[in-house]
């Protein structure tokens, strides 16, 4: 399990994160939303070890983040960042193979090339993996990074439970792969694998969160099942947007209202 | 064919299908479309292998060419014999006393500082393009030579004053020339990066702004240096390895052995690190030792290099770029490349300094900057940075 406790992050005298907790179990899905600015990121950072805190503590599976060595983390949690740019001629399979550095000592194994393909083809990418990396669109060098990413937890650890985090995932990808890349997290979360996913878009939480985590100024505002956090009251405080809450296959499908489009 | 994949009729209906049909994984291995990939990849690889053994056989050719040119002319041959009979076998190749003593008191110790300074400024150049994530990082152009120049300088001028006398100075300069190095690099380092993303304008203002001040430097120490110092510093600043001697090569060679050895042990964490540093580390890599130890390694390197053949620049450049260009990023492959092709293109540099205003020397410095700044001026209309 990986939990925020308390924990207040401050960029100068402006307060990020604003005694915030929050715990994230082993094989479950919980999406942040909320408005730009409300502090997702950085709770996603937090968890990561990548923002420093000004109170509070990050305990993963009961030890403090600190006390881990990051290649003894690295084999259980895996980070997809929302911009990592790379400015040299890596092939896409070459990018997704680095997703193994925490696993391989010397070179790589076959098993390893193996892991890399079917986590290639998971994302459907393929066909890009000979590819230079930089010359691939922002959507298929999104795809390549979620398969290195998927190919760092691939296997399970010694006590089963894996981790992702995922900072806007979905942010250049097209229709089709924005629910294959939430698929794949529902995948990887029902073999014992704890998501914490950012998400713009409400109906993709809606369909693929185990719980979701609505965030306002710094802080968490409500915490819950779909169906209970995402009514139209709750939407409206966040996002100050008017929407209807129908429901579709059993999940709620939120809907702009008529009078938000301007005609 | 992937239209009838399962995919396919999978994604028609994304809210209705939330698990991900196991079988699809074994579905796609068997198109056309994977073989002629695997074709090409193994292309690319087949480009890869082969690199190391061309740059090899090349670099004996530079060797032997850079020994068989010059005033005295020996043939690979008798270089061979040379060298047999130096460890006691006997060859059946003439040759004078003459030309035995150029070969190894002159031209092979040249070509071994040769060897070793194009080695250690291009895997440096290649391993701090990685740190910067930045390819138009070079040990030259963002000021670690140029700090590594000024406490040579000062250790020239002011190291008789301290009673340094010339029987220490060749086993002290690579140590100055290293501390230099390494503030040089410490201090672009911290003002070039601001919080984890790398900026290419501030670290390239940061060499120039060390690179200004360490001319500042060297011209002061120039003023208060006596004839034979001057003469010293401004040969020495242009570059050349026309001073190899066995005493310079015993301190400098292995300093520059050790630190690139290293680096190319670190190539595989390289390859992590370009992604950058936030990655590197949630990729299990502690990146605050690897910067360091990456640092520490280049700054002994440059520093060096730079104790024993001045400021030699854009080899860092080149040679990374070519190779990234023909064999692609993979530091497990470009860094032992460009210790290759770093050492074929200083001694090709050095046969041209010595042949065009024969019999004079152009200093090395002047030959690589005449290909080199063109090259980077090349780099930057193409990269648009």
């Amino acid at each position: 399990m990986f939990e925020a406790k308390n924990i207040t992050v401050k960029i100068g005298a402006k307060k990020i994160l604003d005694d915030v907790s929050l715990e994230i179990k082993a094989g479950e899905i919980v999406a942040l939303l909320g408005a730009n600015g409300a502090g997702k990121s950085t709770l996603l950072k937090s968890f990561c070890g990548d923002v420093k805190l000004k109170s509070g503590e990050i305990r993963v599976e009961n030890r403090s983040l600190n006390e881990w060595n990051y290649h003894e983390l690295a084999r259980k949690r895996a980070v997809l960042s929302q911009h990592s740019n790379l400015s040299f001629p890596f092939t896409a399979q070459e990018v997704a193979l680095l997703g193994r550095n925490p696993h391989i000592r010397g070179t790589e194994s076959e098993r390893d090339l193996e892991i890399v393909r079917a986590a290639l083809e998971t994302v459907e990418a393929t066909h890009l993996a000979a590819q230079i990396f930089p010359t691939l669109s922002g959507g298929e060098q999104q795809r390549v990074h979620l398969a290195r990413v998927l190919a760092q937890i691939w296997e399970k650890p010694e006590n089963d439970a894996r981790y992702l985090f995922l900072d806007e995932p979905t942010a250049s990808l097209d229709l089709a792969h924005q629910h294959l890349t939430l698929q794949i997290a529902r995948r990887f979360s029902q073999e014992n694998t704890g998501v914490l996913v950012v998400l713009h878009d409400l109906n993709l939480a809606a369909q693929y969160a185990d719980r979701i985590c609505l965030m306002k100024h710094g802080k968490i505002y409500e915490n819950g099942k779909p169906s209970k956090v995402l009514t139209a009251t709750n939407v409206k405080k966040i996002f100050d947007f008017e929407v209807s809450i129908l429901e579709h296959n059993g999940l709620p499908l939120i809907a702009p209202q008529a009078a938000n489009y301007y005609k | 064919m992937r239209e009838n994949s399962p995919i396919r009729l999978e994604r028609k209906h994304p809210c209705l299908q939330v698990r991900i049909d196991e079988a699809r994984t074994e579905m796609i291995p068997n198109t056309l479309k994977k073989q002629r990939i695997s074709v090409l990849a193994s292309l690319a690889r087949a480009s890869k292998d082969a690199c190391t053994p061309i740059l090899v056989i090349l670099l004996f050719a530079v060797v032997f060419l850079s020994i068989a040119i010059g005033a005295v002319e020996i043939s690979p041959l008798q270089s061979l014999a040379i060298a047999a009979q130096k460890i006691g076998i006997a060859l059946p190749f003439n040759f004078t006393e003459q030309q035995q003593s150029v070969l190894l008191y002159i031209r092979l110790p040249r070509v071994i500082l040769g060897l070793a300074v194009g080695a250690a400024l291009a895997v440096s150049g290649a391993v701090l393009q990685s740190l910067f994530r930045n390819p138009l990082a070079d040990p030259g152009l963002i000021g670690v030579s140029g700090g590594a120049a000024l406490t040579v300088s000062i250790t020239i001028v002011f190291g008789e004053i301290i009673g340094l006398s010339n029987v220490f100075k060749p086993y002290f300069l690579p140590f100055a020339a290293f501390f230099g190095g390494l503030t040089a690099t410490i201090f672009i380092y911290r003002l070039g990066r601001s919080k984890n993303s790398s900026n290419v304008a501030t670290m390239l203002l940061a060499g120039i702004a060390v690179n200004a001040f360490a001319v500042a430097g060297i011209g002061l120490m120039s003023f208060f240096a006596t004839d034979t110092q001057l003469r010293n510093i401004t040969f020495w600043n242009l570059g050349s390895i026309g001073s190899a001697s066995w005493t310079n090569l015993t301190v400098a060679v292995p300093l520059i052995l050790f630190s690139v050895v290293m680096l190319l042990r670190r190539a595989r964490l390289l390859n992590v690190i370009s992604l950058g540093e936030a990655e590197a580390r949630h990729l299990g890599v502690n990146t605050e030792r690897l910067k360091r130890e990456i640092v520490f390694f280049v700054a002994l390197a440059v520093g060096a290099s730079v104790a024993v053949s001045g400021a030699i620049g854009f080899v860092g450049l080149i040679v990374p770029h070519l190779l990234r260009l023909t064999t692609g990023a993979d530091h497990r492959f470009l860094l032992r490349n460009s210790a290759l092709l770093g050492a074929i293109l200083i001694l090709t540099a050095d046969i041209l300094s010595r042949t065009v205003a024969a019999p004079a020397e152009l200093p090395i410095g002047i030959v690589t900057a005449l290909v080199g700044a063109p090259f980077f001026i090349w780099l930057l209309l193409r990269k648009n940075v």
